[in-house]
């Protein structure tokens, strides 16, 4: 009688418990490849790798990955790929140092106009994706070796002849923008908690972390804004429609056009974020910025849970997908590993993260 | 009476078999150690290592990356090494990372590029090649020996070490050069410097800024087309690019014996380290021509990699 009612009971509208619940989250897999990747740095490295200046370290490169990487997950969702991101953190680096060094533009002048550009690249990127109906991942792919190709020609043009563009910290010194897009944010409190000897400090009494790097303080909101258009908007829903099956998406009155074309610019615009930022730290600029950040972005994706075929992903997941490929990037460096096995622990670990997640949600929904 | 004896032995044993603390010494470089180039550094700096008694460690960034090189060295600053030895590609991105290593009393030592910033940066010494330097008198030679037209064949762009070389060429060498950019692919740089002949025959010399990487597909491309009258020459070593230079296939090599750039630097900071010992100033570890009277004696030094 009981096992009646049960075979009876519409399946949607059946409890679930909240350990399958969670299961079915797309990040789980990340958020399990990071506590893994914790456990193996706790065993192998050095103690100093989790201090409070150890993981600002290592959150710094996840920091400027992941917002690629939430970026190019949100396309993956909405069913396309951006293989150009790379090539385009050093093209809108290019064109940001114009902008401040050569043309001498206030930041409030150049960090728009040099995003305008970007986000104009991204909706020919979408446009000719849309227009001509080839993969995105080919015609992007065209756009990886234009821009990288441009950002060469371009550096030697306005450089007169240097493949690396200087001065750029000298530009926008001073700027009131500057601190919002460079340097360590709350650096009187860091400074304040050394005082205590809350913090680590130096021989020379400076504390061992100036402050939190800004990067990770955009990391950190753009995860948190990315996931709650995806789960908690219309647009979210758009997008997980577009990259779940467009005609379907296109019948029930999604603009799948605009959904598409507004994230490939929004990818566009998150590299020229990254060559911001990471511009306007380093000071300068070269033509090989950004080199091999496109399979990165993805992988990172990918780790957080995104599907190669669109519709399935999470941008929190992305998020913890960037931290495990910071981890591994510099906690490597921890360990009495040669780092001539670097790669190979790299692509080890990745793979590793990615079959774990694959694995989870094969069993959670049962999906072939 | 004989267990309390027996346990003072012992004691004065574990004492006296306990080593005196070994310097830790950390090395960030920006090549791959799969560039041979860069593997010939990192085996000056292991011997450094077992000749001294330190522990090193050579650590870079997986690409040419000055935004992640920044962050290795942060991260080995945060680690409070011994020393610390740094190659400077780029002040601008990687200056505020050295002066956090300077700020924090590790006493730093520069090698292979930033002679040009090292000092401002509160570095102690630099041991590397003057670039600009180095590819004059390699311009200023190849010109002696009749060049004249050129090309320079860069397989690194956006490293400015690289751009100086060529620069340097162009005024030692007098006559019009042109840069060649490729990538890191010997295959591609044949393909290119086969080209670059191939569409001008008035070019009769090829500076390339890496023996093994550029060095030796160039000389294999000048084979191809049968010219007999191109000049090659090449920055750095490599046991296939010296036997060009032997057998009178290329011109010369330009050695700045960057084993020594591994070596000294760690081998400086551990004596820094024990006895607080340090040159008074830069160490030029090259540039050294190696013509074709001399290559027969370093073919087998660089196939074992140290030169």
């Amino acid at each position: 009688m009981v096992a009646d009612t049960q075979a009876h009971e519409d399946e949607r509208l059946r409890a679930e418990s909240f350990v399958t619940k969670l299961m079915k989250k797309p990040e789980l897999g990340a958020i399990g490849g990071v506590i893994l990747v914790t456990l193996f740095f706790l065993a192998t490295a050095d103690s100093t790798m989790f201090t409070l200046s150890g993981i600002m370290n290592f959150m710094t490169p996840a920091a400027q990955l992941g917002i690629l990487g939430i970026a190019a997950a949100m396309l993956m969702i909405g069913g396309e790929f951006d293989l150009s991101i790379g090539s385009m953190v050093a093209f809108a680096g290019m064109v940001f140092g114009v902008f401040t060094v050569n043309l001498g533009l206030p930041l409030i002048l150049a960090i728009p106009m040099t995003m305008a550009f970007a986000a104009s690249i991204g909706a020919v990127n979408g446009s000719i994706v849309l227009k001509t109906g080839l993969p995105s991942f080919i015609v992007t792919l065209a756009g990886l070796f234009i821009l990288r190709g441009a950002s060469l020609v371009g550096l030697k043009i306005f450089t007169g002849g240097s493949t690396q563009l200087r001065g750029v910290r000298d530009a926008v010194e001073g700027d009131w923008l500057a601190p919002i897009f460079s340097g360590d944010a709350f650096a009187g409190l860091f400074g304040w908690l050394a005082s205590l000897g809350i913090i680590e400090t130096f021989k020379n009494g400076a504390p061992k972390i100036p402050g939190i790097p800004v990067e990770i303080l955009w990391f950190i909101a753009f995860a948190l804004v990315a996931t709650y258009i995806l789960l908690r908007t219309p647009v979210g829903n758009w997008i997980f429609a577009t990259g779940g099956d467009t005609d379907a998406a296109t019948n029930s009155g999604v603009p799948v056009r605009r959904v598409k074309i507004s994230l490939f610019m929004l990818t566009a615009c998150a590299a020229a974020l990254v060559a911001i930022i990471t511009v306007m730290d380093a000071g300068s600029t070269d033509a090989r910025r950004g080199f091999m950040k496109e399979f990165e972005a993805i992988i990172t994706a990918v780790i957080g849970g995104c599907l190669l075929t669109g519709g399935y992903g999470s941008a929190i997941g992305a998020f913890f997908g960037a931290i495990i490929f910071g981890m591994v990037t510099i906690g490597l460096t921890y360990t009495d590993f040669d780092q001539d096995w670097f790669q190979i622990f790299l692509g080890g670990m990745l793979l590793l993260a990615v079959v774990f997640n694959n694995a989870i949600r094969k069993r959670v929904t049962g999906e072939r | 009476m004989n267990k309390l004896l027996a346990s003072v032995a012992m004691a004065a044993t574990i004492a006296a078999a306990v080593p005196a603390v070994a310097a830790d010494i950390i090395v960030v470089a920006h090549g791959q150690a799969n560039d041979p180039f860069w593997s010939v550094v990192k085996n000056g700096v292991q011997k450094a290592g077992e000749d001294t008694g330190a522990n090193v460690e050579f650590r870079s960034p997986e690409t040419f990356d000055m935004v992640q090189m920044g962050q290795l060295i942060d991260a080995a600053v945060n680690q409070e090494p011994d020393g610390l030895v740094v190659s400077i590609p780029d002040g601008d991105a990687l200056g505020p990372s050295i002066e956090r290593a300077v700020a924090a009393g590790i006493p730093v030592i520069s090698m292979n590029s930033g002679s040009d910033v090292a000092a401002e940066l509160g570095v102690l010494l630099h041991v590397g090649q003057s670039e600009f330097d180095a590819g004059k008198a390699a311009g200023e030679k190849l010109a002696e020996m009749g060049g004249t037209k050129g090309i320079c064949v860069n397989q690194e762009v956006g490293n400015v070490a690289l751009d100086l070389r060529c620069e340097g060429f162009a005024e030692g060498f007098g006559q019009e050069v042109t840069v060649i950019p490729t990538v890191n692919d010997p295959a591609e740089v044949q393909s290119k410097v086969r080209a670059a002949l191939e569409s001008d025959p008035d070019v009769d010399t090829v500076l390339g800024l890496g023996a093994s990487l550029v060095g030796e597909p160039a000389v294999a491309a000048v084979e191809a087309l049968g010219r007999d009258d191109v000049l090659v020459a090449s920055f750095d070593l490599s046991a296939g690019f010296l036997q060009a230079v032997a057998d009178g296939k290329a011109a010369f090599a330009i050695d700045q014996q960057q084993f020594l750039q591994g070596y000294l630097p760690v081998a400086f900071l551990a004596l820094h380290a024990e006895y607080g010992l340090m040159p008074g100033g830069d160490v030029p570890s090259g540039p050294n021509l190696v013509t074709q009277e001399a290559a027969g004696q370093v073919i087998e030094l660089s196939a074992q990699g140290i030169r």
